[in-house]
């Protein structure tokens, strides 16, 4: 095995290529957080009343929480006085009407992001809404959607546009005691994407949201909201991206699905945040919440993540089965290098009767990587015949990094069927070997092998996504010759 | 028959596994059309030979040297080897799970085409080369959408390297106790598949514990290994003469004289 252990080594010289800094000049608020900072934010996004309340609310509750500790993740505290949690590109205040209106800076770097903002050069089929550290600065194919009813924008926007669907919504999924992370994220919230799709209406293309952070010492705090009506169906996108830089920075997001009667939410996320170099300095701190609520009977959510940034990833995207014959899935991949850690998976409660969810989750360590699979399957007492099918995988590459697995199971309900399987394995000499017989490079080959073990999870991704999400795992392993 | 250099000359090879000798001083050349069958007894050192030759690290030569077609092939990484014409038939072939069989063998013809500086193939070609190659060895065509390996039964999978073998067009194949596990049918099959690949251009080493494969992929020479060491190389007959008298009769090497291997 001391091939495969040179073979990781070689896995440490990964590069980040999104790392750059763009010259964007910034309205920033000083670092700290407090009340007079969050009326601060409400007051420059010009916010109605009953958001500000909600969000000195959220900030109250914040402050009698502690930080979760439960995870396996291990950080140096965080100084939430020593972030900013406000910063955006300067002219961003009254957001452009016109993509010629936007700064070229920020126009070229989506373009080096491969996020083209002019419409014309756009993948077909693809609707952005950018954001740029803490605002949104483009909406992309806004009018071709407006003509099937469909309101996709950022959430700023929407909060002045459709203020009486966000207040009907917001906070229902996740509310804005949840947990710490997500009740900071209610307190200092700043922007994110929103979607409403109108009953029976086809979403025609994929929605997507790409997330940015550029300034330093900035946190991200976004805040998505989804929601599909009767009988409606979107597939939404989420890419993100940050400087290399020394500091970690934090990324707490809150993201809301809610699909009504007979509606379908697809949601995939290539997770790609700085995460950090070679020594494990630097990166993002991904504290993430994610959860959908299958309201109305025969509602669908999916969601679908490759997760393969960060210097620590917490999130368990998690479906609320409500409705009768609802189902609930999840896809994931986790990708831990270097000094990574990752804590993640998935929670399927169960309350109507047949519902169904399915978990898959595969994650890849090596580096001095830490992979733990985190999962809850909850079946309530009213969840009469509830069926989940839970899997999950482990890949290793080398000796120094680890691999766990954590899923628990609450069944109340005795007609319930709940299945577990879960492996882990390390990439052998006999499978290197075997490739490198028929010609491939060791590279070529473990880029392959994982890429095979990740496969039930890339094929759940709209194609031009998987694409991606395969180069990413590619470039991760760049490098890695033996 | 044995006009020009050899495509594979070994000279004096010793290889260990660890700490442990294995081979001992083997001697060996074949030229481009010839067969050639290796034989032995359990632990003599075949296995060894076969992957020493396809270059796996964790046999560790200690002495001697390998030509093959006038290079150093003990120089070579084994992708080279493998672009340069050498294919090894694994004895126990590896499963690959979630990539497709079909999608393997399209990488490896193409790193293969690359080298030889020709053009990939596009999908279209490459399946109708596919489906050609898939009648040699009788496999279903639903074998190749499955992963590599992946579940197939001990017969699926050798019929897989012969599937591979002709993909691929090797110069030289090694074939590493492809007859194991092999029921009589399956071994006809890949026999044949064999058999059709046999061309002047091309040379064969089939590994083999029993002279049964022998009836059915009929060799040039046959070389009895015992020890790390060729003690014995001869014709078609002495496969017959081993599968009579067992491999106690060849067992001393010193003793017999007689028909020492030759370069």
């Amino acid at each position: 095995m001391e091939n495969a252990a040179s073979q990781v080594k070689g896995w440490v010289e990964r590069e980040y290529r999104w790392g750059f800094v763009s010259p964007v000049e910034a309205d920033t608020i000083p670092k700290g957080i407090s009340e007079e900072v969050i009326r601060t934010i409400s007051a420059r996004k010009n916010e109605p009343e009953f958001l500000l309340e909600r969000r000195l609310k959220a900030y109250r509750q914040w402050q009698t929480m502690i930080e979760p500790r439960w995870s396996t993740v291990r950080y140096n505290p965080i100084d939430f006085q020593d972030i900013v949690y406000y910063s955006a590109p300067r002219g961003m205040k009254d957001r452009p009407k016109s993509l010629g209106e936007i700064d070229p800076e920020l126009l070229r770097t989506y373009e080096r992001l491969g996020i083209s903002l002019i419409e014309q050069k756009l993948l077909a089929g693809v609707a952005v809404d950018a954001v740029f550290d803490s605002v949104s600065v483009a909406t992309t194919y806004q009018k071709e959607l407006a003509k099937l009813g469909i309101l996709f924008c950022s959430f700023s926007e929407a909060v002045h546009l459709y203020p009486r669907l966000v207040e009907k919504y917001l906070g229902t999924v996740v509310p804005f005691n949840d947990n710490y992370f997500a009740s900071l994220n209610s307190a200092v919230f700043t922007d994110g994407s929103f979607c409403y799709i109108p009953p029976g209406v086809r979403c025609p293309m994929e929605l997507s949201t790409y997330f940015r952070i550029n300034a330093e010492n900035t946190g991200q705090f976004e805040r998505t909201l989804i929601i599909a009506d009767a009988g409606s169906y979107v597939s939404y996108l989420e890419g993100c991206t940050a400087p290399r830089r020394d500091t970690n920075q934090l990324h707490a997001a809150v993201v809301e699905l809610i699909a009504l009667e007979d509606a379908e939410i697809r949601y995939a996320t290539v997770q790609n945040w700085y995460p950090g170099d070679k020594e494990g300095k630097g990166g993002i701190y991904n504290f993430v919440t994610k959860r959908g609520l299958c309201a109305g009977n025969r509602s669908r959510i999916s969601w679908t993540q490759v997760e393969t940034g960060s210097a620590i990833t917490w999130k368990y995207p998690s479906v609320i089965l409500k409705g009768d014959d609802s189902v609930g899935q999840f896809h994931g991949v986790a990708l831990t290098n270097n000094f990574q850690q990752a804590d993640t998976g998935s929670k399927m409660t169960h309350i109507g009767r047949n519902t169904r969810s399915t978990i898959v989750n595969k994650g890849i360590s090596s580096g001095r990587g830490q992979n733990t699979y985190r999962g809850l399957v909850k079946v309530l007492k009213t969840a009469e015949n509830a069926r989940n099918f839970t899997q999950c995988d482990s890949l290793l590459l080398g000796d120094r990094c680890g691999a766990h697995t954590f899923p628990y199971i609450e069944v109340k309900n005795p007609t319930a069927r709940v299945e577990h399987e879960a492996s882990t394995s390390k990439i052998g000499e006999d499978q290197l070997f075997y490739c490198q017989q028929r010609g491939l490079s060791r590279e070529d080959a473990v880029s392959m092998i994982v890429n095979g073990f990740c496969r039930e999870v890339i094929r759940n991704l709209p194609m031009e996504f998987a694409v991606e999400a395969q180069k990413l795992l590619e470039i991760s392993l760049e490098g890695s010759v033996g | 028959m044995r006009n020009g250099n050899p495509m594979l000359s070994i000279s004096t090879l010793h290889a260990a596994i660890g700490e442990k000798p294995i081979l001992r001083g083997v001697d060996l050349a074949v030229h481009a059309g010839e067969v050639h069958a290796v034989m032995g007894p359990n632990g003599s050192g075949k296995s060894t030979l076969a992957n020493v030759i396809a270059g796996r690290e964790e046999y560790r030569v200690t002495s001697g040297s390998v030509r093959y077609q006038g290079g150093d092939l003990l120089a070579m990484p084994p992708e080279e080897r493998a672009k340069e014409g050498i294919f090894l038939a694994f004895q126990n072939p590896v499963e690959i799970p979630g990539v497709s069989n079909l999608y393997f063998l399209k990488a490896a013809l193409n790193a293969v085409r690359r080298h030889r500086g020709l053009q990939e193939l596009d999908v279209v070609e490459f399946r109708d080369t596919v489906l050609e190659r898939l009648r040699l060895v009788a496999m279903e065509e639903d074998l190749l959408l499955r992963a590599v390996n992946d579940g197939f039964s001990g017969g699926e999978k050798k019929r897989n390297e012969i599937l591979q073998m002709a993909v691929l067009e090797p110069r030289l194949a090694i074939l590493d106790e492809t007859d194991s596990g092999l029921d009589i049918d399956a071994l006809k099959v890949v026999a044949a598949g064999v058999n059709a690949l046999r061309s002047p251009e091309r040379a064969i080493v089939v590994v083999t514990h029993y002279q049964r494969l022998l009836n059915y992929i009929v060799p040039d020479f046959v070389h009895v290994l015992v020890e790390g060491r060729i003690v014995r190389s001869g014709g078609r007959n002495l496969a017959l003469e081993l599968e009579e008298r067992g491999y106690g009769w060849v067992q001393a090497p010193e003793a017999e004289g007689g028909e020492e291997a030759r370069p």
